[in-house]
């Protein structure tokens, strides 16, 4: 039996059919027949965001922290355009998006009519896929393929675009269950031999290292299970990316820490000197790699990606496996079950001594001395007093985003929402709400810099009309202060336009939403005034003044392999040279 | 620690296939693309080139197949192994892609070219055109007192030398379609 509906109320079906509870978007005048549609249900929430790029960024949270697509919905022209960073920050990092927008008439479009974008021509590069749907009959089979993509393979955002009279036009609904089946099939399974080779390689390995990223927290809860049980029963060391923390516990035996530009002297000496990398789930990017001609010179590298296009892009795998994480473990843990659970048991407890030396360095090191907090100390108090928590993380782009990576734990994935590849400043407030809305009775923190929070501070009023008691931590140095330190290791120290002028007091900001302010200058003050931001029921704005010119080490210059680490103020004067200069 | 000696695969789903040497070398490609034949496909190709930074030597397009709406897009490009490697990976992923054939390496193939091209002449030049149109089987498809339109059709190499030839004698303009190429026996 076929039902005929508007294409508005389809819209709502759809999102309904698939699953669908929560959708972030702000109307306008190509969006109205969906917008009415929504009034009339309960379904489907919708949360109303104080600017489009916001609705984007919530939704990736939201996706980031329940494994679900997130939805947005946004109206034709402006309502598009201020979606497409966000849109391109999710294709960077992976995170499935459906992303609905309005469109003039079609009868209209190409007329240059009010509110009128090319939106499909505008996102076609930001996004894993988009639509332009010119028929009623073919809107509720479009929204189901557009999630199938969204969700499989390598997940990304996909747009629909819909023009408005689309929208009221009347069609037969198609459900799930009836769509075509896409030839949009991406392969899961892993080459056997391959993954035989990579066990073979495994055996004897002297110095073998996990390297793992996003796509082991991508691929699911059972590829983590799967990554820890493989990790702890052969006793490899395992770094992670950025994108990739909570996939092994930062508690766990075998962790070394995230590796990277401003990774652990331990994780970047361990990749730089190992003898068999397996990449898990990660891509080889230049934040990790550095120098390629010099990255970890003498190892076998095996990369497991679900994207044939991450494998050899810019490190040649020697052992190269497409499939998806979880179903490629699992093989691999079968097979060298199969053939003895052998590892070179007496070598990597050498090259495990060895890493523990390199550990003595302590990287992270840093005195707390005097009236000024150091971000440092602030994020390890605010570590220290929150990871018995129900705890998520969220960062803006900066200096805080690295000492965060650094100084916090993470023992579960889907709990760190971080913009990686594409480094969106204001992405962390909006991401907050996203993952508030989903997890209404967990602690949520976005660890933030004033300049990246300034960026989409609007969305206080988010917060405060849905009640989401959203922690806004302010590592307040009055610079943007990544661009200072690179001005400072770049630019013989001329600070050009890299300090924030003219901040407001956050208190009366905060006061301003209705919202709790606190302000903390004094070290001594800290853990006291951190107790006061969680005992608080309802969105904070904590403005902690740290220390205005403190550098972000570890750190590996531009143009300089893994084993020439800078580690503190010691000597950083040239240490860029002129070829790594050019590079950001 | 050398690298494995892994013996390179030829199964379909092999990501063993996606070995490349690495070198610097330059390498002209042909490859073969089918998408659907919805709006818009052409532009994401193109785009993932220009995007890219990936080198267009010549590509074609249209509809193959009417009744399941797929178009075959030729593509001749040029790159070192990693990069044609990545083409090939990149275009693959595209949503509306179902195949990319790379010619070049899955054996011999037919590459056939079509050319239109406008010489103006008279007296001895405008017989000599006339006698190498014929050793190089173009047809004059239009003329008057003092031109020609000649039809050619061959592998680029033949299209250029015939177009070299063409010069002094008068060429004024050419139009060409690019590449159409298709793997010989079954």
């Amino acid at each position: 039996m076929t039902r005929q509906m508007t294409g508005a109320k389809m819209v709502v079906q759809a999102l309904r059919d698939q699953g669908v509870d929560v959708v972030f978007g702000y109307p306008g005048g190509a969006v109205l027949p969906i917008y009415d549609e929504i009034f009339q249900q309960n379904d489907i929430r919708h949360i109303l965001v104080r600017h489009e790029q916001g609705a984007v960024h919530a939704a990736e949270g939201y996706a980031r922290s329940t494994g679900k697509p997130g939805v947005v919905l946004v109206t034709s022209g402006p309502g598009a355009t201020n979606a497409v960073t966000g849109m391109t920050d999710a294709l960077m990092d992976s995170i499935p998006l459906v992303v609905l927008t309005g469109q003039v008439p079609t009868f209209m479009i190409g007329n240059d009519a009010f509110q009128e974008a090319d939106t499909v021509g505008i996102t076609r590069p930001c996004t894993k896929h988009n639509w332009l749907v010119s028929d009623t009959a073919r809107l509720a089979d479009t929204i189901h393929q557009a999630f199938h993509v969204a969700t499989s393979g390598r997940p990304g955002p996909v747009l629909i675009d819909i023009p408005k009279d689309v929208q009221f036009a009347s069609a037969d609904y198609i459900p799930p269950q009836k769509a075509r089946i896409s030839h949009y099939q991406p392969q899961t399974k892993g080459d056997t031999r391959a993954i035989t080779d990579l066990v073979a390689a495994m055996e004897t390995a002297k110095r073998p290292i996990f390297y793992t990223g996003g796509g082991v927290i991508n691929s699911g809860p059972e590829a983590t299970r799967l990554l820890r049980e493989l990790v702890d029963a052969t006793g490899i060391p395992t770094t992670s990316t950025l994108m990739g923390l909570g996939a092994y516990p930062a508690n766990g035996p075998h962790w070394l820490g995230m590796l990277g530009m401003h990774g652990l002297y331990e994780a970047n000496m361990a990749m730089h000197d190992c003898d068999l990398m397996i990449n898990i789930g990660a891509r080889f990017d230049d934040r990790i790699t550095g120098r390629v001609d010099a990255f970890s010179p003498d190892s076998v590298k095996a990369h497991i990606d679900i994207d044939p296009s991450s494998i050899n892009k810019v490190i040649r795998a020697d052992i190269p496996i497409v499939g998806d994480i979880a179903t490629v473990l699992a093989e691999l843990l079968e097979i060298w079950t199969a053939r003895g659970r052998k590892v070179n048991r007496e070598a990597i407890g050498k090259w495990t001594a060895k890493i523990a030396e390199w550990k003595k360095v302590d990287c992270l090191k840093f005195t707390q001395k005097g009236g000024v907090i150091k971000p440092q100390y602030a994020l390890q108090r605010l570590e220290a007093l929150t990871r018995d928590h129900d705890r998520y993380i969220c960062t803006e782009v900066g200096q805080h985003q690295m000492w965060a990576a650094q100084y916090l734990g993470f023992n579960d994935p889907n709990r760190w929402m971080t913009s990686g590849g594409l480094g969106t400043m204001g992405y962390g407030f909006p991401a907050s709400i996203g993952v508030q809305i989903a997890h209404p009775e967990a602690l949520v923190i976005n660890v933030a810099g004033e300049a990246s929070w300034l960026m989409n501070m609007q969305e206080m009023g988010t917060a405060m009309q849905y009640r989401l008691p959203v922690k806004q931590f302010i590592l307040n140095n009055e610079r943007l202060g990544m661009v200072r330190q690179w001005q400072e290791l770049l630019h013989g120290e001329r600070y050009s336009s890299s300090w924030s002028e003219s901040l407001p007091d956050f208190v009366k900001l905060a006061e301003a939403f209705g919202a709790k302010g606190i302000i903390c200058k004094d070290p001594v003050d800290l853990d006291d005034a951190i107790m006061e931001m969680l005992a608080h029921d309802g969105p904070v704005i904590f403005d902690c003044l740290v220390e205005k010119h403190e550098n972000c080490f570890p750190m590996i210059p531009s143009g300089e392999p893994h084993n020439k680490m800078l580690l503190g103020e010691v000597s950083t004067k040239d240490a860029i040279k002129a070829g790594g200069a050019v590079l950001v | 620690m050398s690298p494995l000696k892994i013996k390179k695969g030829s199964s379909k789903h092999s990501a063993y296939n996606l070995r490349p040497n690495f070198s610097d070398v330059q390498e002209t490609h042909t490859l073969a693309v089918i998408v659907d034949n919805e709006p818009g496909v052409l532009a994401r190709v193109i785009g993932l080139f220009s995007g890219r930074g990936y080198n267009i030597d010549s590509l074609t397009v249209a509809e193959v197949d009417h009744t399941g709406h797929t178009s075959r897009i030729t593509i001749v490009t040029t790159g070192t192994p990693q990069v044609i490697e990545q083409i090939k990976a990149q275009l693959g992923r595209i949503v509306p892609v179902h195949e990319v054939h790379d010619l070049t390496v899955e054996g011999p193939s037919v590459e056939r070219e079509l050319a239109l091209l406008k010489v103006q002449g008279e007296g001895d030049k405008r017989v000599e055109a006339l006698r190498l149109a014929d050793i190089f089987r173009a047809n004059a498809v239009d003329s008057t007192l003092n031109s020609f339109v000649f039809e050619i059709t061959g592998a680029p190499d033949k299209i250029d030398a015939f177009a070299e030839l063409m010069r002094p004698l008068g060429l004024v303009e050419m139009a060409r379609t690019g590449v159409a190429a298709l793997p010989r026996g079954v």
